[in-house]
């Protein structure tokens, strides 16, 4: 169970794809909805966006970057592993309608979480602008499919090696300076789904983020996941993970991701010189 | 005769030594020997009308199994113990035996009652090391399915009952491995979990099939497993939501709930961290919020995690204090500090947004409120200020909504709380039935178990006679 069945490297090996057999939880998944992997026993569970799902192969596609211990060890897993543990599907779906003229933004591999919100919302009939953006031009994943999933596509890189030369937030401005929207999708890094907030809060246009909290069991029995949202606490696994953008407290949704910063640090310098030896 | 029995003083468990146990996570009570479970069995008057038995909620055949203990023949005491219980091993360990079956036993009115949890545990631990380990036989096979939601004790006990029956049985779990809160719960120190495994492996002996990381309601319907194939439901996902304080600051880093901190610790192993991935912090100035065996176990593992202090900060007296008697004794033992009479009311940190403290308000008893106990009042002014950089909340926990939303057919009270029928745990959907702390609130092991065989009875007779 939970085989790998086809496995890609993107923006030069720091981000990977996975597609993974997953009968019961492709034919469920909905766009916005997460799984939580294990690759062993002794192994952390990780949550991760499902990318893609497609029920007739049984699969469904993950994408995730490289930052620590957990998916260093996932790296390593080749086409025919096997996932120790794989569950899902987790989280509320994006609600997806007609809103009318709808911008997604996305930056890193919020890109390949945006991907099939995008696709949804434009299939449901709305104008679909996105905005994508990366550090610079080698580390931006998916740009052909994004396109395809959008009315308009714009692409920046901070350092103006591709595109735009500058952040997301940017051509967020203009563009809800130059037209009327109805709704905006942000899904990156905090700081940029904070700043995006903060734009569209201004010009009052709905805003809905995807955020990433530490999680352990991600169905709501443990309260790790916990997020200030319009000062109430929600667990983000049940209650979301999509939320209000205006209402979110990101500033300590940041400092809580940092919880485990030394233990981190352990796991990753003794997993790699695990693999020196 | 009987006067001589009685002159022979109940049988002290040895125990690992407090000041090296409160830092190792190995079992506290090491158990007793062969000669020491005889002698204690001896104690035994054998009564014509056994009390203990009307103490134990699913009337364990107690005289008969320690007479057989007391004959020297361990392995037919166990199997008699499995005439009624499945879990034996389980129970002579964590069950409130001073409130159930030793606390009814005769000998206990004047002096010190029969060991029952003792000789249960030794009966079930001897055959586990020593038996034939040979699965017990089934029925001949129905071809009827039924599909067991949540593999804690009660849906353990529903699968066993039901496989005996010759009924097949798949357990789907939400985590990676069975047991419940016996396995992500429950401590090593207070239950290896090298003995759930074997529980789980002998029912899988028996012809279980066990799905893991299937959250059903997520995952796959009630409904849609009904269209798999499967003939009828038995749902026992536990009282699985963790329930805060709402107070300032809770969402400081640092503060844990005891379900985290447990599952962390417990089923993810933290407390082997590296070598396994999952972290737990380990705080220096542990405070546990609660006072039953939830905030025990944290309040034990925290000190084994290597704190220099633990407190349990709880509202009323140490008379009130839910947990078991042993429990409260283990920790005081252990040096873990009880401060009474005492409410927390906000907590502190710093910038980077971790825990530094708390402040409480002291509390005086008043008058007995609803549950019979004296309801404490907080004390205008006495405010006070306790420094602490881990604070585990173990208030205890609601019913978690996330497969019952799934399911609106199936009523539930106004807790969330699934409505069983008492005795055989139907609920009101055709060919579903709840049992275990999903609709008792948060229970006890025992009474999960007694739920679910209750709920097989009815199951089978459904499955051979109909709704
Ligand atoms: C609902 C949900 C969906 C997610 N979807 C995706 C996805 O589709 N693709 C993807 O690449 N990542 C996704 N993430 C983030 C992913 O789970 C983390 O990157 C992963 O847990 C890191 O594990 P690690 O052991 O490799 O790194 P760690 O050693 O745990 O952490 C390394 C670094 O990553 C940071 N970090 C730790 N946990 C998280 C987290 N939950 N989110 C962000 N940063 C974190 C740490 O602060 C540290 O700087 C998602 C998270 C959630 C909660
Ligand atoms: C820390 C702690 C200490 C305790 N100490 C004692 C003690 O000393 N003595 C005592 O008698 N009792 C004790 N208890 C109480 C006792 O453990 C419970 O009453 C008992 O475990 C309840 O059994 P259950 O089968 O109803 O549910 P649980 O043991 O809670 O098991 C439910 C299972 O269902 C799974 N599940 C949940 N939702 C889903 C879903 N949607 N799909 C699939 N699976 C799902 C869960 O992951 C879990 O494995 C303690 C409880 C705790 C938390
Ligand atoms: S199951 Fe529990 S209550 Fe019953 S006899 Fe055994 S220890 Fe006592
Ligand atoms: S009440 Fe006590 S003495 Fe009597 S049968 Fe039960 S355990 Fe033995
Ligand atoms: S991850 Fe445990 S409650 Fe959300």
């Amino acid at each position: 169970m939970a085989k790998i069945v086809n496995r890609e490297e993107m923006a030069q090996g720091t981000i990977i794809l996975n597609e993974i057999e997953a009968p019961r939880i492709s034919r469920k998944a909905k766009p916005g909805q997460f799984v939580i992997l294990q690759a062993d026993e002794t192994g952390e569970r990780i949550p991760l966006t499902m990318a893609d799902t497609n029920p007739d192969k049984g699969t469904i596609t993950i994408i995730y970057m490289v930052v620590g211990k957990s998916t260093a060890r996932f790296k390593e897993l080749k086409v025919g592993d096997d996932y120790f543990a794989l569950i899902g599907p987790l989280g509320k779906p994006t609600h997806i309608e007609n809103f009318g003229k709808v911008v997604c933004v996305g930056g890193g591999t919020g890109i390949a979480v945006l991907h099939p919100i995008t696709r949804a919302l434009k299939e449901a009939g709305n104008e679909v602008t996105t905005i994508l953006g990366s550090r610079t031009h080698d580390l931006l994943i998916m740009e052909e499919k994004m396109k395809a999933a959008s009315t308009v596509l714009h692409v920046c890189t901070d350092d103006g090696s591709y595109g735009h030369h500058g952040f997301v937030t940017n051509v967020l401005k203009d563009v809800l300076e130059q037209q009327d929207i109805d709704l905006v999708v942000a899904i990156g890094p905090i700081p940029m789904m904070k700043f995006c907030s903060l734009i569209t809060k201004e010009k009052n246009v709905k805003t809905f983020v995807s955020l990433n909290p530490i999680m352990v069991d991600g169905t709501g029995m443990c309260g790790c996941c916990r997020v200030s949202v319009g000062n109430e606490t929600k667990f983000a696994c049940v209650d979301g993970p999509e939320f209000d953008g205006h209402k979110v407290d990101f500033d300590e949704l940041a400092k809580r991701l940092a919880s485990y910063l030394d233990e981190e640090k352990v796991s990753l310098d003794g997993y790699e010189k695990c693999k020196l030896q | 005769m009987a006067d001589k029995k009685v002159k022979v003083p109940r049988a002290k468990m040895p125990e690992q030594d407090p000041d090296v146990r409160r830092r190792n996570f190995e079992e506290v009570p090491l158990g007793l020997t062969p000669e020491m479970a005889m002698t204690e069995a001896s104690r035994c008057l054998q009564c014509k009308h056994p009390a203990c038995v009307e103490g134990c909620p699913v009337s364990v055949k107690i005289p008969q199994f320690i007479k057989l203990i007391a004959e020297n023949d361990f392995s037919g005491a166990a199997k008699k113990l499995w005439e009624t219980n499945a879990l034996p091993a389980v129970c002579g360990r964590v069950c409130p035996q001073e409130e159930q079956c030793e606390g009814k036993c005769i000998l206990g009115k004047k002096g010190s009652p029969v060991a029952i949890g003792y000789l249960e545990r030794f009966a079930a631990d001897h055959e586990r090391k020593n038996g034939s380990g040979e699965a017990p036989v089934v029925e001949e096979k129905t071809g009827k399915k039924v599909a067991i939601i949540g593999s804690g004790p009660s849906g353990l006990t529903v699968a066993g009952d039901l496989l005996l029956k010759g009924h097949d049985v798949t357990i789907f779990e939400a985590f990676h491995k069975p047991g419940g809160v016996l396995v992500y719960g429950i401590p090593e120190f207070r239950l290896p979990k090298e003995i759930v495994a074997s529980e789980v492996a002998a029912l899988k002996k028996m012809g279980a099939d066990i799905e893991c990381n299937v959250v059903v309601g997520a995952s796959v319907t009630i409904d849609e497993l009904f269209e798999e194939g499967y003939d009828a439901a038995y749902i026992g996902v536990g009282a699985g939501l963790p329930r805060f304080m709402n107070l300032p600051g809770e969402n400081l880093i640092g503060i844990y709930s005891a379900n985290e901190y447990l599952t962390r610790t417990n089923l993810m192993k933290g407390y082997l961290f590296p070598e396994y991935d999952t972290p737990i912090a380990r705080g220096k100035n542990v405070v546990v919020l609660g006072a039953g065996n939830v905030a025990m176990d944290s309040a034990r593992t925290a000190m084994r995690l290597g704190a220099e202090s633990v407190k349990v900060v709880y509202r009323r007296s140490r008379e009130e204090m839910p947990a078991r008697e042993e429990e409260l004794h283990h920790a005081e033992q252990e040096k873990i500090e009880f401060v009474l009479l005492t409410n927390p009311t906000q907590f502190f940190g710093n910038e980077k947004g971790r825990l530094t403290g708390m402040e409480c308000l002291k509390m005086e008893l008043g008058e007995p409120d609803a549950s019979g106990r004296r309801r404490p009042i907080p004390i205008d002014g006495s405010e006070f200020k306790l420094d602490c950089d881990l604070v585990v909340v173990a208030v205890g926990s609601n019913a978690n909504p996330l497969l019952t939303k799934s399911t609106p057919d199936i009523v539930l009270n106004r807790w969330g709380n699934i409505v069983g029928d008492p005795v055989t745990g139907k609920t009101s959907k055709k060919g579903v039935w709840a049992g275990g702390d999903i609709v008792t609130g948060a229970a006890t092991v025992i009474l999960a178990m007694g739920a679910g065989r209750g709920a097989a009875d009815s199951i089978h007779d459904y499955l051979t006679l109909g709704w």
